[in-house]
């Protein structure tokens, strides 16, 4: 074997003549790496997995009309000389969102929207016998709610076309049918508190995974929510949008505020509560996974420094015969770096097997496959991170062996 | 001898040690080396011999007076400038032979070389061999340095401290692990190395014959200097 480089050279000895050093070292960063790798893809997993779960139900942006308190006071003015003292309470104004249409069409042309739909929201009894639940339908074109709910997608029986074209039909979430008893094609009594009651028939039922919105929540026409609430074709509570960029959701509906006197809330507002806990449990896996690398790493460092005690006389030698402090460390950290190199490689590998072991487990509905992502991002990162890692735990003892006094050596 | 090439000087080389107590280990030390001489540094052991070699080698900086190698001043240079001195005008040679146990003999020969970067890779190699064939080891080139007796080694690191043809060779008992054989042998290179190619050699030695056979011998005594001729009773 002939190599140019002088350092390269003596690095690449020691590692071969020292192969169980090398091995022992190396096998630390690959358990390192990968729970390093596992760790953040479950984490990402996890994440991406709430996030799907948060978008069954939430646009990126929701236009509505917020719910006013009363003023507690009214300040004394030249026409009123006494102020009025008054309890702060809800005022009791309709939620009816005015023009929608030219908002919408304003969404629409703006670039960094891709779906923009209105709703009606109703407040609603769904009965069957003497059995009530309360919950919220959604009075919304059903195929325009599916292109950005995916709805078709955890429908459990039933078809979404049915209610497109039926004004009397009902898609109910997967707890309403159960505490009431129901079944597809059964009807099912809804009210409202305006007095209105309907009966309608169930043409679908869906599990999102999210009990609570399963028993609440189900899609009726549009103009049937009309009527629950006594309004005409142009009334409209809600209006959902979303964006390219999910994460930009908060600048791009601030953007929209500037637009509407209306309340314009990004998801991430809507969900700050999962959003915190996802924070919380990223960090943990992250400092987790970093701790054990760093572990590992620790590997490398005790080897290093071992080989360091044992090869004064060689880096003696080496310092005596014209090599610089820079080339002993250039040595011992290519020893460091090849080590973890060959670590990061085997650990990726073995992170990767890990990954699609848990991948393939079938954990049943709703969640189906266990939540695992992972991308070429979180590999580079891993590596990297490893390097990065190895470098310092390589570093540190190279800069001793580079501090070696030959004199103090050659004495003895 | 006076009129040659001064190749090596010290001007006043003084040096303490603090451990346990103060005490002047070398005292206004100032000597010339010429190109092509033999120089044996003798005196009673703990004479302050070795210390003054490792301030000569560049290694040790931590002393006063002035060291000059080649007419250029050393003392004071930066540690990089000084490892690249020692690579390009120095060699080393001590009582242990220091050789790395992993590499072949050929290549622990090659080392400096090979730092030194002035030669192809070829060359160097054909060099190194040239040199362990001038010491009687064409035989052993490519076996491990571990793998050699204590002598064979010694002749290596001798090896190794000429690839680079250095002007001065400095050596620090290099023949006290050695048997009668083998120091004959060294003798016989380093008076060749002097008369051949014009190098120079300081060696410290404790024998007596060895000093005796040299080109001139300078004689310490707690740490300074006695005698610059040969004076042996
Ligand atoms: N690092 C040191 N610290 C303190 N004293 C030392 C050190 N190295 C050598 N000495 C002392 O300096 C003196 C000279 O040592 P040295 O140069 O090795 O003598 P020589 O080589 O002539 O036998 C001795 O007394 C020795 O004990
Ligand atoms: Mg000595």
């Amino acid at each position: 074997m002939k190599i140019k480089n002088v350092n390269l050279d003596i690095a690449l000895t020691h590692i071969i003549t020292r192969k169980r050093q090398t091995i022992v070292a190396a096998l630390g960063v690959t358990i390192g790496i990968a729970i390093y790798l596992f760790m953040n893809s479950l984490s990402s997993g996890f994440t991406m997995y709430s996030r799907n779960e948060i978008f069954k139900n939430n646009a990126h942006i929701k236009i509505y009309k917020e719910d006013k308190t009363s003023t507690p006071l009214s300040y004394t003015t030249a026409n009123e000389p006494l102020p009025i003292l008054v309890n702060p309470q809800l005022l009791s104004e309709s939620k009816k969102i005015i023009n929608p249409n030219r908002l919408i069409e304003q969404l629409k042309e703006e670039s960094s929207i891709t779906h923009v739909f209105a709703q009606v929201n109703v407040d609603v009894f769904y009965n069957n016998g003497k059995t009530q639940l309360k919950g919220t339908a959604n009075g919304v074109h059903i195929l325009e709610a599916d292109s950005m709910f995916d709805i078709a997608s955890y429908m459990i029986a039933g078809d979404l076309n049915d209610l497109a074209e039926n004004k009397n039909a009902i898609i109910i979430g997967k707890g309403i049918a159960e505490n009431l008893n129901l079944r597809l094609n059964d009807n099912i009594t809804v009210s409202s508190s305006f007095g209105v009651v309907k009966l309608l028939k169930i043409k679908g039922i869906f599990s999102t995974g999210n009990s609570f919105t399963d028993k609440a929540k189900s899609y009726i026409q549009q103009s049937t929510a009309q009527q629950f609430v006594k309004e005409d074709i142009a009334y409209v509570t809600t209006i959902l949008a979303n964006t390219k960029n999910q994460e930009a959701s908060p600048q791009i509906a601030e953007k929209i505020q500037a637009l509407t006197p209306y309340t314009v809330e990004p998801w991430q507002v809507t969900n700050a509560d999962v959003l915190s806990g996802d924070l919380v449990r990223g960090t943990m896996m992250r400092a987790i996974s970093l701790s054990i690398l760093i572990v590992a790493a620790f590997g490398i460092y005790n080897i290093l420094n071992m080989t360091v005690m044992q090869k004064l006389n060689d880096i003696s030698i080496l310092k005596a015969t014209g090599f610089s402090g820079r080339d002993v460390i250039t040595i011992f950290v290519t020893e460091a770096l090849i080590m973890g190199a060959i670590g990061c490689l085997i650990g990726i590998g073995l992170g990767t097997l890990l990954i699609l072991a848990l991948a393939n487990v079938y954990m049943g509905p709703p969640v189906g496959y266990f939540p695992i992502y992972f991308d070429a991002s979180i590999f580079m990162k891993s590596f990297i991170i490893g390097m990065l890692v190895t470098f310092f735990a390589g570093f540190i003892p190279a800069l001793k062996a580079s501090r070696v006094d030959p004199v103090e050596i050659f004495r003895k | 001898m006076e009129n040659r090439k001064i190749v090596l000087q010290t001007e006043g080389i003084g040096k303490y040690f603090h451990d346990p107590v103060t005490f002047k280990v070398l005292d206004d030390v100032s000597f010339k080396a010429y190109s092509g001489e033999f120089l044996t540094l003798v005196g009673k052991s703990g004479s302050g011999k070795s210390t003054l070699l490792y301030c000569l080698s560049t290694m040790d900086t931590n002393y006063e007076g002035n060291l000059f190698i080649n007419e250029e001043k050393i003392t004071g240079q930066k540690a990089d400038d000084l490892a690249m001195i020692r690579n390009k005008s120095i060699g080393f040679v001590f009582q242990f032979h220091y050789l790395l146990p992993e590499f072949s003999c050929l290549k622990n020969v090659m080392l400096p070389a090979l730092k030194r970067k002035q030669y192809s890779m070829e060359e160097v190699e054909h060099r190194a061999f040239e040199k362990l064939k001038l010491l009687g080891l064409e035989d052993q080139a490519l076996k491990p340095a571990s793998k050699l007796s204590g002598g064979q080694q010694q002749r290596v690191s001798i090896a190794r401290a000429i690839i680079n043809d250095p002007d001065i060779i400095l050596c620090d008992e290099p023949t006290g692990n050695l048997d009668s054989k083998n120091t004959e042998l060294v003798f016989d290179t380093f008076y060749r190395i002097t008369r051949d190619s014009g190098q120079t050699i300081i060696a410290v030695t404790h024998d007596l014959d060895f000093a005796k056979a040299s080109d001139r011998t300078i004689e310490l005594a707690d740490g300074k200097i006695v005698s610059h001729h040969k004076s042996f009773n």
